[in-house]
């Protein structure tokens, strides 16, 4: 114990499993869910994760007693996600799984979230990423801060909890410009993509995740009605979707000298100049 | 008629176009009044009246500045349950998402993102899963917070001559609970160009550009645009990140969006599709942009973005 590393950080990390951004997407059925076949990890949960992983290692890892246990709330498939964070290097899983969950918007989700978050107890730091990569509204991390009662530090490119030393410091930047940020712990903790690179799983996070443990969780018991969570539990609702009309191809002219002057005529034409 | 509120982060000087646009569409659904997120003076408050406020709230004794998100929730929830608002108009931006996603919570309200337009019954028009749906949504119970879109309500260019203001209500906030400190702050280099978020035209560059912003820049330039760019140009460090237009960027619904050395990928395609017009110019003629262009040129940038340019301000004179 020669290198003071302050007291040991216990770090959740949520992560999601969400359709692949890669694909495209589509809503479907009453309700207008989103189809969820072809889902991974959220590529901006990587980047909360790494996050994690990297705060726990600037105090001495595990081996000093820092633990990273990654979370994710979605129907079975989404173990993936889970399973993909403990290759990464999480100590422990955790998956909220039920049927009434689905169709939860961002205020029952962090509602679910919170339950458990405050049930497990003992969290030094809440991690996510900047947004799904879904529903892309972000609002969950700052709901999440305000059910826990604790400090946000969200949309970070830095973050450091400086050796011996309980408190944060980050770099938020924002429509505002940059700012820094500190606060004592605990903390809710958003990363954006330009906080780190994450990690590849190596071969031998791969083979060590199949011994780590995780804990299923149903509604029951985290103390929850149904009735609380899913769409009776949601204040939003979605009552309609429409298919954007696919964009027209237009025209396509290839340069010969005079294409800048053709960009020109189509920007009066269409009165844009 | 319904009170309506509305979040005006920063309300010093004038006001920019995004909180016009969120004044008039607060007029155009009931009363307006907004809800002052910083000091604003006489001057500020006559011009935000002009651009539709008919009542102001703020913190008693001035909003915490150096406390992180948690001083202005707290506002906000004392100004609905003051003025009994049926609903809040935010900007979509990190800090109106997260003010409104935290007074939700206080209030047992909903809260809609990324709206582009809101009726009179508060059903909110949104484009989900990256521009290809567009949806409607309805908050169900507590107060509505919607966070709009720039670019979605038609406001003047200018805004129109400041009058008297009516006079602003100040309310007793308490203790407003945990919150990071904000111990310093640098704003944006200001490039004397349009902000992104808001701008009527866009001229992006991706990794085409091939490390010279320049043409797009000399072409953003003549048109009076905002520079964009993609995610591959700021990876690379030819840009600022907050240049990013995309899924992890800016998103932008310009009337116009020149996309410049961009492949068209669907995260890129992301952050611009519900841009009105798209011109594209790329050297493959198989790049997918071209699929979403309403005019494509198969060529190279750094010759047709400056003769464009150069013939924009020839004819402007």
């Amino acid at each position: 114990m020669s290198q003071n590393t302050g007291t040991p950080l216990n770090i959740l990390v949520l992560v999601k499993h969400v359709p692949d951004v890669q694909f495209d997407r589509h809503l479907t059925g009453p309700g207008q869910r989103l189809d969820r076949k072809d889902s991974v990890l959220s590529e901006l949960d990587e980047y909360a994760i790494e996050a994690a992983l990297a705060l726990a290692e600037s105090r001495g890892g595990d081996k000093a007693g820092n633990t990273v246990t990654a979370m994710t709330m979605g129907p079975e498939a989404a173990a993936n996600a889970v399973k993909k964070s403990l290759q990464m290097g999480a100590a422990a899983g955790v998956h909220i799984c039920d049927p009434a969950l689905a169709g939860s918007d961002a205020g029952a989700t962090s509602l679910v979230l919170a339950t458990a978050i405050k049930q497990l107890g003992g969290f030094d730091v809440v991690l996510t990423g900047m947004a799904s990569t879904d529903a892309e509204t972000s609002l969950v991390p700052a709901q999440l801060a305000e059910r826990l009662g604790v400090a946000q530090l969200t949309n970070l490119s830095k973050l450091e909890v400086a050796p011996g030393s309980n408190t944060v410091t980050a770099l938020r930047v924002g429509e505002d410009g940059a700012q820094w940020l500190e606060s004592a712990l605990p903390v809710l903790v958003s990363v954006t993509d330009q906080a780190n690179e994450p990690r590849y799983p190596n071969f031998r996070g791969i083979l060590a995740a199949k011994k780590k443990k995780v804990t299923t969780l149903t509604l029951a018991q985290l103390g929850l009605a149904e009735e609380a969570v899913g769409a009776a539990g949601s204040a939003t609702r979605v009552l309609s979707a429409a298919p954007r009309p696919p964009r027209a191809a237009g025209q396509v002219i290839t340069d010969s000298g005079q294409a800048g002057i053709a960009l020109v005529d189509f920007l009066a034409d269409a009165k844009l100049i | 008629m319904s009170n309506i509120l509305v979040y005006i982060h920063d309300p010093a000087g004038a006001p920019t176009k995004g909180q016009r646009e969120l004044l008039a569409l607060a007029a155009r659904l009931g009363e307006a009044s907004a809800v002052l997120g910083g000091p604003a003076d006489a001057a500020a408050l006559a011009s935000l009246g002009a651009a539709g406020a008919t009542g102001f709230y703020a913190a008693a004794g001035g909003l915490d500045a150096t406390g992180l998100i948690a001083p202005a929730v707290s506002l906000l929830e004392a100004a609905v349950r003051e003025s009994g608002a049926t609903a809040v108009l935010l900007p979509n931006t990190v800090e109106g998402r997260e003010i409104a996603a935290r007074t939700a919570v206080r209030l047992d309200g909903g809260v809609i993102t990324d709206a582009i337009d809101v009726d009179a019954e508060l059903t909110v028009t949104k484009p989900v899963l990256a521009g290809s749906y567009t949806v409607k949504a309805q908050v169900t119970r507590g107060p509505a917070l919607i966070t709009l879109k720039a670019n979605s309500v038609e406001v003047p260019d200018a805004a129109p001559a400041a009058g008297a203001a009516a006079p602003v209500r100040e309310l007793e906030l308490g203790d407003t609970g945990p919150a990071a400190s904000i111990t310093a702050t640098a704003p944006h280099t200001a490039t004397g160009r349009p902000e992104l978020s808001e701008a009527r035209f866009v001229v992006a560059g991706g990794r085409g550009v091939d490390g010279d912003f320049g043409p797009v820049e000399d072409l953003a330039d003549a048109l009076g645009a905002a520079v964009g760019a993609s995610r591959a140009a700021t990876d690379a460090g030819w840009i600022d990140h907050a240049a990013q237009v995309g899924q992890t960027g800016v998103t932008v619904s310009p009337q116009l969006y020149i996309s410049a050395g961009i492949s068209g990928a669907i995260q890129q395609k992301a952050g611009m599709q519900t841009a009105k017009t798209i011109i594209a110019i790329n050297k493959d003629p198989d790049a997918p942009v071209f699929e979403i262009a309403d005019l494509g040129i198969v060529g190279d940038l750094a010759v047709v973005l400056p003769q464009a340019a150069a013939e924009i301000r020839r004819r402007k004179g």
